[in-house]
C-alpha cells in the first residue's frame, strides 16, 4: 500500500531524527521495520501469491492487448471512487461528488476521479454541434466550432480546481470523519486549450469592455461574471484534461479554467462568452457563492482560493498501521501563486516543523509535502499549515470563525486537525 | 497580442502591428480568421442573459395572477405551495430575520439582492426538468408571483423590463462586492506557540452518524 521509505534529507533532519543519532536510529528502525515486514510475510506463507509459492498469475496466461480498449483500474482498487453525501442535496442532478484523495498520490487527479459538480445534471454534448459564441462589446462577434477552437495556439497548464464549498460542512463543527468528504472537492490536472486572451484578441475588445460573462450549455445555462483583467491574465478555454479530451463530467467538449479561483467560475460545457461593461449579478453570484457574515451582511465576488493544506496520510480512511516511523504526506495549494512552505504540528499547533515540499511546485497547483514521524502510540493532534508566496498563512478554524462566524458555507480554508488515537485510528476534530 | 505573432516571422509581426493601429473595423477578420461571423438570429437565440440593472430583459410582461397558475403547475412540486421548499429543494420564501441566527434561511425574500436576477434564473434554468420551456410571459408572471409570495410587490404588480429593476429587494444593501480577504492574520510561530492547556478538542466527528462509507458500494444513507 505504501511505498518504501526513502533516506531523504528530511528523514535525517526532521523531528524523527533531529539528534546526532537521528540517522542511525532511523536506519536501525528501518531495519527493524523491514524485519517485521519479512516476519509478517513469513507468517502468511500460506498465501498462494506470496513467496515461496509461485503466484497463480505467474503460472497462467494473462489477458491480451485490447482486452480492455480503454484501460481500467485493477479490480482490487474498486473502492477508490468518487462518492457523494446523499443527505446533502435534493437531487443528484444538482449535487456534488467528492474525490478519494486519501487514495491518490502526486499532484495529478485521474480524470475518472475528479470531483463532480452539476447544477442541472451532466449533459451529453455533441462536439460536432457544439459552438462557442463570443459577442457583446467586441469588434467582431465570432462563432467557433470545436474544429475552429483546436486550431488556435495550444497551451497546457497544471492547475487545481476547488469548489469553494469544500469543507463547507465543517464550518459549524467537525462533522464528517473522512478526508474524502472534508476535502475531496478538489482536483488538479494538466489542462490544454487556448488562452481566453487569444480569443478576446481575435474578436477585438471595445473600449468600454470591463467584464465578461461566461455561460454553459447545460440545462442550468450556468453563468458567471468575471473581471476582464482576470480573463486577459491566465484564463484558459480548454478541451483536454490530462492528455485526453475532457470527460463529460468536466465539461466536454469545452470548459473554462480560471486558475486559482473558486471552481464555480470555471464554467463547464462553455458555449458563450459575452463581453460587457458591468457585472451581471447572476443567481450563481448573488443567491449562491456569496459568504454570509455574522452581522448579516454578505460578501460577493469572493473568487480567490486562499492558501490551504491537509494531511492525506494518515487520515480517517488511512489510519496509522502501527508504531514506528511513518511518512506523513499531504497536499497544499494556493489560488494566489506558489506554496512557499508547509509546517506540520504533532501537538495541536503548540510546535511546528517545516515539511519537505516535493517538486514540482507550480503556481495555483496542488503541491505535495512530506515529513517523517515516529509514533509509539502517544496521543497526537496532527495539523498542517500552508504559507504561500504572498506570505499568507493558513488560519485555524477559530481564527476564521472570529472574523466570519460559521454561516458562510464557502471558503473554509482552515487548518485541519486529525486526532490520532492509541490504536492508530484517526478522527476529524476541531480545537478551541 | 497572440503568442504566434510574438514567435512568428517578422512579416507576420508587421501585419499584426498594422492591424493593431488601424481603426477598428468590424468587417476585418481577426488575426487567425477562424470561425464564422454569427448572424443576428444566431446571437439572438443564445443571448438570453438579463443583468441586475435590467439590461437584457425582453419585451413582454406578466402578472401575479398569471404566475400563481403557472407556479402551481410547474414549480410547487419542488418549491412547495407557498415557496416553503419540499425536501432539500430551495425555499423561495420566508427566512426574514434569520441571517444573523444559527440557521439562516437565505430565500428570494430574505437574501436575493436584485429582482431581474430572478427573471434571468427562471428563464435560463427553470423548471429543473425542462429548462427554457417557459414563454417570456410565463417567466415575467412567475417572477411577479414569487416576489408577491415574499410580500415584496403587491397583488396587482405587473413584471416587465421597466418594473423589475425598480423593485427594491429587502436585502439589497447588505452585500459587499469587494473581497476583503485576506481577513485573517496568522503568525508563523514555530515553538511553544500555545499553552498545553489551550489545546482542547471542542468538536469531534467521532460517533456523529453523518459520514457515508468510503469503501464498498456507494452509500445511500439519509440520516434525519
Amino acid at each position: 500500500m505504501f511505498p518504501g521509505f526513502r533516506r531523504g534529507s528530511a528523514w535525517v533532519q526532521g523531528p524523527a531524527g533531529a539528534d546526532d543519532n537521528g540517522r542511525r536510529s532511523f536506519l536501525k528502525l528501518g531495519a527493524a521495520a523491514a524485519g517485521s515486514v519479512l516476519a509478517g510475510a513469513g507468517a502468511k506463507a500460506a498465501e498462494p501469491g506470496a513467496p515461496p509459492a509461485d503466484a497463480p498469475w505467474s503460472l497462467s496466461l494473462g489477458a491480451g492487448v485490447v482486452d480492455r480498449p480503454y484501460g481500467q483500474p485493477s479490480k482490487f482498487e474498486r473502492d477508490v471512487i468518487r462518492r457523494n453525501v446523499p443527505w446533502l442535496t435534493g437531487s443528484r442532478e444538482s449535487s456534488v461528488s467528492f474525490s478519494p484523495i486519501q487514495n491518490l498520490t502526486g499532484i495529478i487527479t485521474p480524470n475518472g476521479l475528479f470531483f463532480e459538480r452539476y447544477h442541472a445534471g451532466r449533459p451529453e454534448v455533441d462536439p460536432h454541434q457544439h459552438r462557442l459564441l463570443i459577442h457583446g462589446l467586441v469588434e467582431r462577434p465570432l462563432l467557433l466550432s470545436m474544429n475552429d477552437i483546436v486550431r488556435f495556439p495550444a497551451v497546457s497548464r497544471i492547475h487545481f480546481i476547488e469548489c469553494p464549498a469544500n469543507g463547507g460542512m465543517e464550518w459549524r463543527a467537525a462533522q464528517l470523519n473522512s478526508l474524502q468528504f472534508t476535502h475531496g472537492m478538489i482536483g488538479c490536472a494538466e489542462w490544454t486549450g487556448v488562452k481566453l486572451s487569444t480569443l478576446l484578441d481575435e474578436v477585438g475588445l471595445k473600449k468600454e469592455a470591463k467584464w465578461v460573462m461566461v455561460e454553459g450549455a447545460d440545462g442550468a445555462h450556468m453563468n458567471r461574471s468575471l473581471p476582464l483583467d482576470k480573463c486577459l491574465d491566465d484564463c484558459l478555454v480548454v478541451y483536454a484534461q490530462n492528455g485526453e479530451a475532457l470527460r463529460p463530467d468536466q465539461g466536454y467538449p469545452l470548459r473554462l479554467v480560471v486558475p486559482g479561483w473558486e471552481g464555480n467560475v470555471s464554467v463547464k460545457w462553455l458555449r458563450r462568452v459575452k463581453v460587457g461593461d458591468k457585472p451581471w449579478f447572476s443567481r450563481e453570484e448573488t443567491s449562491k457563492y456569496t459568504d454570509l457574515m455574522p452581522d448579516g451582511t454578505s460578501r460577493g465576488f469572493t473568487w480567490v482560493i486562499d492558501a490551504k493544506s491537509v494531511i492525506t496520510f494518515p487520515c480517517p480512511e488511512k489510519p496509522v498501521p502501527g508504531p514506528g516511523l511513518h511518512e506523513i504526506r499531504g497536499l497544499a495549494w494556493s489560488g494566489n501563486g506558489r506554496i512557499k512552505r508547509v509546517d506540520v504540528s504533532f501537538d495541536g499547533g503548540m510546535n511546528w516543523h517545516a515539511a519537505e515540499l516535493k517538486e514540482p511546485i507550480l503556481p495555483k497547483a496542488l503541491t505535495r509535502f512530506t515529513i517523517p514521524w515516529r509514533w509509539e502510540g502517544q496521543p497526537t493532534l496532527l495539523e498542517s499549515r500552508a504559507i504561500d508566496e504572498t506570505g499568507y498563512v493558513q488560519p485555524t478554524i477559530a481564527q476564521l470563525r472570529t472574523v466570519r462566524g460559521s454561516n458562510s458555507i464557502y471558503h473554509n480554508n482552515a487548518i485541519q486537525t486529525w486526532q490520532v488515537k492509541p490504536d492508530g485510528s484517526i478522527y476529524d476534530v476541531q480545537l478551541g | 497580442m497572440c503568442s504566434w505573432a510574438r514567435r512568428g516571422a517578422v512579416p507576420l509581426l508587421l501585419i499584426w502591428a498594422w492591424l493593431d493601429v488601424a481603426p477598428a473595423n468590424a468587417a476585418d477578420p481577426g488575426f487567425f480568421g477562424y470561425g464564422t461571423k454569427p448572424t443576428p438570429e444566431q446571437i439572438a437565440g443564445w443571448d438570453i442573459d438579463a443583468r441586475a440593472d435590467g439590461s437584457g430583459l425582453p419585451d413582454g410582461k406578466g402578472t401575479v395572477a398569471q404566475g400563481e397558475e403557472i407556479y402551481a403547475q410547474q414549480c410547487a412540486a419542488c418549491h412547495g405551495t407557498f415557496g416553503e421548499g419540499e425536501g432539500r429543494y430551495p425555499k423561495l420564501t420566508g427566512g426574514e430575520g434569520t441571517l444573523t441566527g444559527d440557521r439562516p434561511e437565505p430565500t428570494v425574500g430574505s437574501y436575493w439582492p436584485f429582482a431581474p436576477t430572478l427573471w434571468d434564473y427562471i428563464n435560463r434554468a427553470m423548471p429543473f426538468q425542462a429548462p427554457r420551456s417557459l414563454s417570456v410571459t410565463d417567466v415575467y408572471a412567475l417572477t411577479a408571483y414569487v416576489l408577491n409570495l415574499n410580500n415584496i410587490v403587491p397583488n396587482d404588480f405587473v413584471a416587465d423590463r421597466d418594473s423589475l429593476p425598480k423593485v427594491k429587494m429587502p436585502n439589497r444593501d447588505r452585500f459587499i462586492w469587494q473581497d476583503p480577504r485576506p481577513d485573517t492574520v496568522a503568525e508563523t510561530c514555530m515553538k511553544d506557540c500555545k499553552h498545553p492547556e489551550d489545546v482542547k478538542v471542542i468538536s469531534s466527528a467521532e460517533r456523529k452518524d453523518l459520514t457515508p462509507r468510503t469503501t464498498g458500494p456507494l452509500d445511500e444513507m439519509r440520516p434525519q
